[in-house]
């Protein structure tokens, strides 16, 4: 990814963790992964006070406790949240969940390709593009940058 | 891959226009490129009943009239527009462009590269990761 933040993944199954772990590392990727096994976990992980806030979200739907639509929906209302760039990874192809997700304003769609090389290359392709694009800074970077050009004028 | 689908394309700069029309033509994969000069009229030809709706919106955002925040804004309230992907490809690189247009969730945002080939990689780039997105049927 453009830069070296962390990339959450929100997954329950810990098979599929497992193999984003695996394609991450043999892609090389310098992201540290950070992994949470339902949307609440990955609510309270990311609404910690100490906690480096990723610079992308890639998320599963189908979770016990809150699903990725629900995670989906309490992320966007939160204002320090909602502008993490959210990828659904999932094993669902239904109308219903891809219409939801980008009402949603997702930031992708991606349904797991069973094949892992197939994987791999899917996950290369969203490291290309999300290092091509540019991402927002953290607040606190965009408030000390404000407060640089106030001192300077 | 993505075939027969359209792309719209809101850039007031008709030089950026041509060149940015050129680049996806060269990447190969895009059936119909729609070009709206300002977010005003992206926004009418959304809305238009009539219109085919495209699958992805590429978004500059300094244009006059209605610039591409404003834009970004006005889709994002819409029940139905709100589920296109749009992408910025602008020549701002400040942060606050950056910041306000990932707080209406854009799906990404491209500087436009001065030169040519640099900008038909990124055009590449943006098809292959689109290509592998399952998009909302029309």
């Amino acid at each position: 990814m453009r830069n070296e933040k962390p990339v959450l993944l929100v997954e329950d199954d810990s098979i599929d963790a497992m193999t984003v772990r695996r394609a991450f590392k043999d892609l090389k990727l310098s992201n540290t992964l950070t992994h949470c096994i339902n949307g609440e976990e990955a609510v309270n992980y990311l609404r910690g006070s100490e906690v480096e806030i990723p610079c992308v979200i890639l998320l599963d739907l189908n979770m016990p406790r809150m699903n990725g639509i629900e995670f989906l929906k309490v992320i966007k209302q939160d204002d320090r949240l909602k502008r993490i760039p959210v990828i659904v990874l999932t094993t669902s192809n239904e109308e219903c969940d891809v219409v939801e997700s980008f009402r949603l304003c997702v930031a992708g769609y991606i349904v797991k390709p069973v094949d892992y090389k197939k994987f791999v290359e899917a996950i290369r392709t969203i490291d290309l593009y999300w290092t091509l694009s540019e991402l927002p800074e953290r607040e606190s970077e965009v408030k000390n940058a404000e407060e640089e050009v106030a001192l300077t004028n | 891959m993505l075939k027969k689908k359209s792309l719209l394309l809101i850039e007031d700069d008709s030089i950026d226009a041509m060149t940015i029309k050129r680049a996806i033509e060269h990447a190969g994969e895009i059936a119909q490129i729609i070009h709206c000069v300002n977010g005003e009229e992206g926004l009418a030809y959304l809305r238009d009943a009539g219109s085919e709706m495209p699958f992805l919106i590429m978004l500059d955002l300094n244009m006059p009239r209605m610039n591409g925040l404003e834009f970004l804004e006005a889709v994002k309230n819409d029940h139905q527009l709100c589920r296109i992907p749009v992408v910025v490809l602008t020549t701002s690189t400040k942060s606050c462009d950056i910041d306000n247009t990932f707080s209406h969730s854009v799906a990404g945002y491209m500087v436009k590269p001065i030169d040519y080939d640099k900008l038909v990689e990124i055009i590449k780039t943006v098809n292959d990761y689109w290509a592998i997105n399952v998009l909302p049927v029309r």
